[in-house]
């Protein structure tokens, strides 16, 4: 039952321009909450996205904007009515923009059990070097 | 409504409840919880059975335990935080973690032997089955002769 982690597709497009648009579809859209940190290789990226599976979440990079989105079907089950309502359901859709240090070729996207890891990998010079200091 | 006896506070909660989840759809943290963590549950009902629907994302299935008795059922587990290597630098921390306990009262008693529950990405769904002592009857009227 419990899910595999699995990989998520990330398209780079690098001719559109970063804009914000506006949405058209006729569903609410969450923010997904998201834990970010960052450790001396990596910055790495949770999001809680339940309901959406590898296929439905599309990672967007346009230039320096990371975009999270997931189509969901709203919930419903045949037969059945809704009795009691807590939470609805919908898209999810964020957006964050990235410092210019991330090794774009290396980014790495999971899903597991309704939850995205992201890992961005810091690019080289952006690394913190020791320098070690030598005596004449 | 599942309710049997009107509670004031208990509208009052709900009137709040209500307007959080109007702006749930622009918070930055986004679906509805119910309080403390406690992940929001929605009940879907036919005449012989319910499912009970709940989003806990990242959970270990066997972190999850699950209660019939009659009419009540209990939704029980752990969201585990992820324990990053030593010297990170926190940017966000907005995903809710910890222990929370639901208990949901249903609109009828179910067979607690046939409950059914799967954890598929992130959603809980229990799937509980009306009770036969419990089903609709239906009564025929017979003319006296």
């Amino acid at each position: 039952m419990a899910d595999k982690e699995k990989q998520v597709k990330i398209k780079k497009d690098e001719s559109r321009p970063a804009v914000f648009a506006e949405r058209t579809r006729d569903r609410k859209t969450f923010v997904p909450a998201v834990d970010i940190y960052e450790t001396d290789d990596n910055i790495v990226i949770l999001a809680d996205l339940p309901g959406a599976d590898e296929k439905s979440v599309n990672i967007t990079l346009e230039k320096d904007l990371l975009t999270l989105e997931a189509s969901l079907e709203p919930e419903s089950h045949e037969g059945y009515n809704l009795a009691y309502s807590e939470f609805d359901t919908g898209d999810y859709y964020r957006a964050f923009n990235l410092s210019e240090e991330i090794d774009r070729d290396k980014i790495e996207a999971k899903m597991k059990n309704g939850v995205l890891r992201l890992i961005l990998p810091k690019a080289e010079p952006a690394k913190a070097r020791k320098i070690e200091v030598r005596a004449e | 409504m599942l309710w049997t006896t009107w509670d004031p506070w208990r509208e009052i909660q709900r009137l709040q409840d209500e307007i959080n989840r109007v702006f749930s759809g622009v918070a930055p943290t986004g679906r509805a919880y119910y309080a403390q963590g406690a992940p929001g549950v929605n009940i879907w009902a036919s005449e012989n059975d319910a499912i009970v629907t709940t989003e806990i994302p990242g959970v270990d299935p066997k972190d999850i335990e699950i209660s019939v008795t009659g009419d009540t059922l209990t939704i029980k587990g752990t969201r585990k935080t992820e324990e990053p290597e030593k010297d990170v630098i926190w940017h966000r921390r907005e995903r809710v973690h910890g222990n929370f306990v639901r208990t949901i009262h249903l609109p009828f008693s179910t067979d607690s032997n046939k409950v059914q529950a799967n954890y598929n990405a992130g959603v809980l769904k229990v799937i509980l089955p009306r009770a036969e002592v419990d089903k609709p009857r239906k009564i025929s009227v017979r003319t006296a002769d």
